[in-house]
Formats: C-alpha cells, sequence, structure tokens
C-alpha cells in the first residue's frame, strides 16, 4: 500500500505543482523518494515535531497547495490532535493526513505505535472524511481522490507492504463515500475495509464451504458512511458479518448497529472488532490481530463455521 | 531601512508613517472596544488593549495593498482572544460592518470572542493558543514556493510562547529561512492567572532564545510604533524575525494596566465611564 500511495502521488505530483508532502521525521520510502529528488522544495520534513507538521500543512493549504501530511498513523492523528481539529477540520482545509501502519500494522513496536482506536478517533471530527483503502489498487484510488478532492480533510488510513491484490475481480469501482461489492453472494454480507479484508475474504470462504454464499463489501469510506447503500445490506441479508481492524467504541460495527436500530433491521449482525484494550504482546501484524481476537479460525467458531 | 530590506519592500502601496495620526486612531480604537465591552459581561479588553498599537501598525503602514486597495500582506492573529482590536479595524476599513460589530458574540451574528477563518479579514481560526505561528510558517513557506513577494504577519501572545508547539514553529521556520515571516509577541508580561515573569522565570531571556532558535530577533517597545516600524525596516533577512513588544496589558485605563482579572471582565457602568474619561484625557 505504501509504495502504490508513492506510486501514485509521484505520477500526480509531477502534474499538479500544487502537491507537496510534509513528514514527521519518517524516511520516504520508493517512489516519495524520487519525488523529494526531484522536487526537494514540494518535500517537507519537519522532524520529530508532529505538531507543525499538521499547522504549515494548514498554512500551506490556506495559501493554494494541497499538502499529504504524512507519517506514522498514531503521530498524524493522537499527537498533533487538537492541530488536526482546529487547524485543518475547522478550517475545512483540503489537506490529506496519511496514516501508515494504520490500526496494528506496526505489531513489534507495542501499543505505542498501534493506532487502534484511529478510523474512530478521525470519523468524530466534524468536516474529516475518513478513507482506508483495503489493498494496493484501492489505495491507488483513493490517492487519485484525495489529491483532486474539494470536499475537506481527509484521514487515509493505509496498512504498510505486502497486501495482497482483492479488488480487481470487482464489479464495481471505487467510488467515493460509496461501498463497494467485492464480491456476490446471496446468503450472508461480510463487510470490512482495510488490510483485514484478507481474513474477510477467508471467512467469506469458510461460509462457501458450509454451502452459503457470502457477499462481500469494502467499506472503504467510513466517513461520511453510505447510509443508503448500506441500508440496503441491511435490508437485503438476513445475516451481516462485520470485520473490522479498529476499537469497538467509534468502530464501523457500532455505527452499523445504530443504523440497523434507525431502520428496525432484522437481520442477524456479528461482529468483530479489536479489542478495547492494549495488548501486551508481540509478534506479527497476524499475530497481534489473533491476540485481539481476529484470527480467522477464531471468527469462523464464533460464526458456527467450525 | 536595511539593504535587504529596500529590496524585498517593493513599490506596492503603503502609507507613510504618521505616528500622531496613528495615536489618534490608537485612542479611538480603545474607545470603541470600550464600547462594545457594554454588549457582552466577558470579553478580552485588556489583551486587545495591549496589542492595539501593534496591529494598527500592521493593518495601517507595514501591510502593503495592491492598487485596488485590498491587502497583499496576510495577517494572521495567533492570540485570537486580542481579536477585538482586529474588529474595530476590520469595520473601519470596510471588511466588516457596523451590524456585525454590533452583533458581536449574539445569536445571528458572526464576530466571536475568537476569530473564525473565512469571516472577512480574517487569515485563520484561532483562540486555542499555540496555533498561529504554525499556520503562519505554512502560509509563509507557500508563499516563498510560489515565489512570491507577500508577507506573513503574525501576532503571539507571551503565553503562546509557552506552548511547545510555538517553538515547533520556530524551529521550522528558522529552518526554512523564511525571511517572509515577520512575527510580534505581545509580551504583557501576563496570563490568564498571573504575572509570567514571577511565575515562570525559567520562561526568560527571550530575545536569545528565539535567537538560538534561529530567528532574527529584537526587544522593542510595543506601544511605540516608530520603534517597531524600524525594527521592521532594519531587519537583516535571511530568517524569520520575531519583535519581542514590552506591552502594558490593559494599556491606556489605569484600573486595568498589569490586573490579571481583566484578562476576562468587562467593566462596569463606572468603570466603562472612568475608562472614557481617562481615554479622553490623554487625548488633551
Amino acid at each position: 500500500m505504501r509504495n502504490r500511495f508513492a506510486d501514485t502521488f509521484y505520477e500526480l505530483g509531477k502534474a499538479d505543482a500544487r502537491l507537496c508532502v510534509v513528514v514527521a521525521d519518517i524516511s520516504p520510502a520508493g517512489s516519495i523518494a524520487r519525488f523529494r529528488a526531484e522536487f526537494p522544495r514540494r518535500f517537507i520534513n519537519t522532524g520529530v515535531s508532529e505538531q507543525i507538521m499538521i499547522g504549515m500543512a494548514a498554512g500551506m493549504a490556506q495559501r493554494g497547495l494541497r499538502p499529504f501530511a504524512y507519517t506514522i498513523a498514531t503521530f498524524t492523528l493522537y499527537r498533533p490532535f487538537e492541530m488536526v481539529r482546529d487547524d485543518l477540520c475547522y478550517q475545512n482545509l483540503p489537506v490529506t493526513i496519511v496514516g501508515i501502519g494504520g490500526g496494528v500494522t506496526y505489531s513489534t513496536l507495542g501499543a505505542t505505535h498501534h493506532a487502534q482506536e484511529d478510523v474512530a478517533i478521525a470519523s468524530t471530527i466534524p468536516n474529516m472524511s475518513v478513507l482506508a483503502p483495503c489493498d494496493p489498487a484501492e489505495t491507488e484510488s483513493a490517492t487519485r481522490w484525495c489529491a483532486s478532492q474539494q470536499v475537506g480533510p481527509v484521514y487515509l488510513r493505509l496498512g504498510k507492504a505486502g497486501e495482497p491484490d482483492l479488488t480487481s475481480k470487482a464489479q464495481q469501482a471505487w467510488e467515493f463515500g460509496k461501498v463497494r461489492q467485492l464480491r456476490a453472494g446471496g446468503d450472508v454480507a461480510i463487510l470490512s475495509y482495510g488490510p483485514i479484508m484478507k481474513r474477510a475474504m477467508a471467512v467469506a470462504d469458510r461460509f462457501e464451504a458450509t454451502g452459503q454464499r457470502a457477499a462481500v463489501f469494502s467499506i472503504h469510506t467510513l466517513k461520511p458512511l453510505d447510509r443508503e447503500g448500506l441500508s440496503r445490506i441491511l435490508e437485503t441479508y438476513k445475516r451481516g458479518v462485520v470485520i473490522e481492524e479498529c476499537a469497538p467504541n467509534g468502530s464501523l460495527a457500532m455505527r452499523l448497529k445504530e443504523l440497523a436500530w434507525d431502520l428496525r433491521a432484522g437481520c442477524r449482525l456479528d461482529t468483530f472488532t479489536l479489542k478495547d484494550e492494549f495488548i501486551h504482546c508481540y509478534g506479527s501484524h497476524d499475530d497481534i490481530l489473533d491476540a485481539h481476537g481476529l484470527g480467522t479460525a477464531e471468527i469462523c467458531s464464533r460464526l458456527k463455521l467450525a | 531601512m536595511s539593504l535587504y530590506a529596500q529590496r524585498v519592500e517593493t513599490k506596492l502601496r503603503r502609507n507613510s508613517p504618521d505616528w500622531a495620526a496613528a495615536r489618534h486612531r490608537c485612542r479611538a480604537y480603545r474607545r470603541r472596544i470600550l464600547d462594545l465591552s457594554q454588549q457582552v459581561t466577558a470579553m478580552h479588553v485588556a489583551p486587545a488593549f495591549s496589542c492595539v498599537e501593534i496591529v494598527d501598525l500592521l493593518y495601517n503602514n507595514l501591510m502593503r495593498r495592491d492598487a485596488n486597495g485590498s491587502y497583499r500582506d496576510v495577517f494572521l492573529m495567533s492570540k485570537g482572544h486580542g481579536c477585538m482590536v482586529q474588529y474595530v479595524i476590520l469595520q473601519e476599513q470596510g471588511f466588516l460592518s457596523q451590524n456585525d460589530l454590533d452583533l458581536y458574540c449574539k445569536p445571528n451574528g458572526r464576530l466571536g470572542a475568537h476569530p473564525d477563518y473565512e469571516t472577512p479579514g480574517i487569515e485563520a481560526s484561532t483562540g486555542s493558543l499555540g496555533h498561529g505561528l504554525g499556520m503562519a510558517t505554512g502560509q509563509a513557506y507557500a508563499e516563498a514556493l510560489k515565489g512570491s513577494e507577500v508577507l506573513i504577519y503574525c501576532v503571539l501572545s507571551d503565553g503562546e510562547f509557552q506552548e511547545g508547539s510555538t517553538w515547533e514553529a520556530m524551529m521550522m521556520a528558522a529552518n526554512l529561512r523564511l525571511d517572509n515571516l515577520i512575527a510580534f509577541m505581545d509580551y504583557n508580561d501576563f496570563t490568564g492567572l498571573e504575572q509570567l515573569s514571577e511565575a515562570h522565570p525559567a520562561f526568560y531571556p527571550l530575545v536569545p532564545k528565539a535567537e538560538a532558535f534561529g530567528w532574527e530577533a529584537v526587544a522593542v517597545d510595543g506601544h511605540d510604533q516608530a520603534a517597531m516600524h524600524a525594527a521592521v525596516m532594519g531587519r537583516r533577512g535571511g530568517r524569520p524575525l520575531l519583535l519581542v513588544c514590552r506591552t502594558v496589558k490593559g494599556k491606556g485605563i489605569s484600573y486595568m494596566e498589569n490586573v490579571a482579572i481583566w484578562h476576562y471582565r468587562s467593566p462596569n457602568k463606572e468603570e466603562y465611564q472612568q475608562g472614557l474619561r481617562e481615554l479622553a484625557d490623554e487625548a488633551r
């Protein structure tokens, strides 16, 4: 994802001199390094200073530029939270905050580096849009949208590296603010976003193995939430499953249940989120997701698919 | 004027200084702020009074205008609680209406106790301290990148220099050698609670601190417009400039000067009348 973001940004940046990157001491990977070499003045490293990263991005946007503020997800939102809220969102400026390693991607670095609440926190701020693509292709679509949109600030939540292609066979194209069906099926709807989509697909396979046809939807735009598209899903399917890499409070799961109540929806809804706790263990990204109760086997067991 | 300033300060329209007229204006602004203070129970009178001369100097002298009268240079009020003086000047210059001021802090009005972005003449939403210099740094960098001759002016309270974010901006603006950024510290020595120099001795010294962070810095009387003007025109360039402007909180009204409670308080009727008398006496 990181590389596809970089490649896309580089290509867009060559054509649009307003695009700039403001990073806080993160090594520019792949094409961002190339962007820095070719356009050194449009790459700004504020050092280990996240408040000025966001503050500067706001000021640059006020004078007509299109900055992307880019660092590890926790440091894009948590440290400079008030700058994100006041400077970007209150003033509704077209700045993209790129959070690398959203969720618990930085699995060995401990909870200081786990952005387990990033989507929930970003979604609470007025004017903020929240995008969480599930694979490199969705990352490219989202990046293109961020570079040209006139809506306001965006939190673009990315994984890191090695995410497989999950969307090339999808019938529907990526469209901002719309749920996207990645896989067809009539018995159960699985909703997910971000790199954990890989596990959602595996769970869908297990449904298929038991003779149930599972549709999979990418909820790549967490804010604004596509209430119409989600309502259609809640009204069409008898059973829904949410699998997401986000703390429960403010999660897609919570918001979907709220919508289901408003709709008096009668479907069964099983939701799987990160736990509302700090995990004191280490390992791969997969290991930490397992520790949060999001192992494919555990999800299937709780769904009685064993 | 320094050679650097001669190069940067181009042919754009700028009023030639008339310090007597400026003193008259500043008295009028204080009087109008006092008038407005009678509309609401709490407002930041004293923090506005300490920076009247600074803000007047910016709008009525330093900031250059295009031929059509619109400002070319940019002023960002980082100490948002000082915005009353900005409002009365913007009204005088036609950016805001008398009706806007009449509806200050009222339903259906658009002016609150802190400035809001996209209100005419307001370049950023401020109010929470320690945000302005970061945004001003970004604005200055954007103008430098565009190769424009726009200068970014920013007025900060001394208290804002207690915020770590302000020092992040100080460091970054110097790293980027933003000599199109000129900041004024309204050093009135009072924060909301108490006197800075008593409560926070490690806050000092100010000019050497700013210089150590890579800025050109000058200590100056913040009620002396000629001195501030000379400091700006004499800047050496190549780095951002900070004027540490020694000011008096509540300047011009005896009972308000250097009394912490006036950070928030509005004068009652008697105090208001006394304030008017003192301003009138000063004019004689």
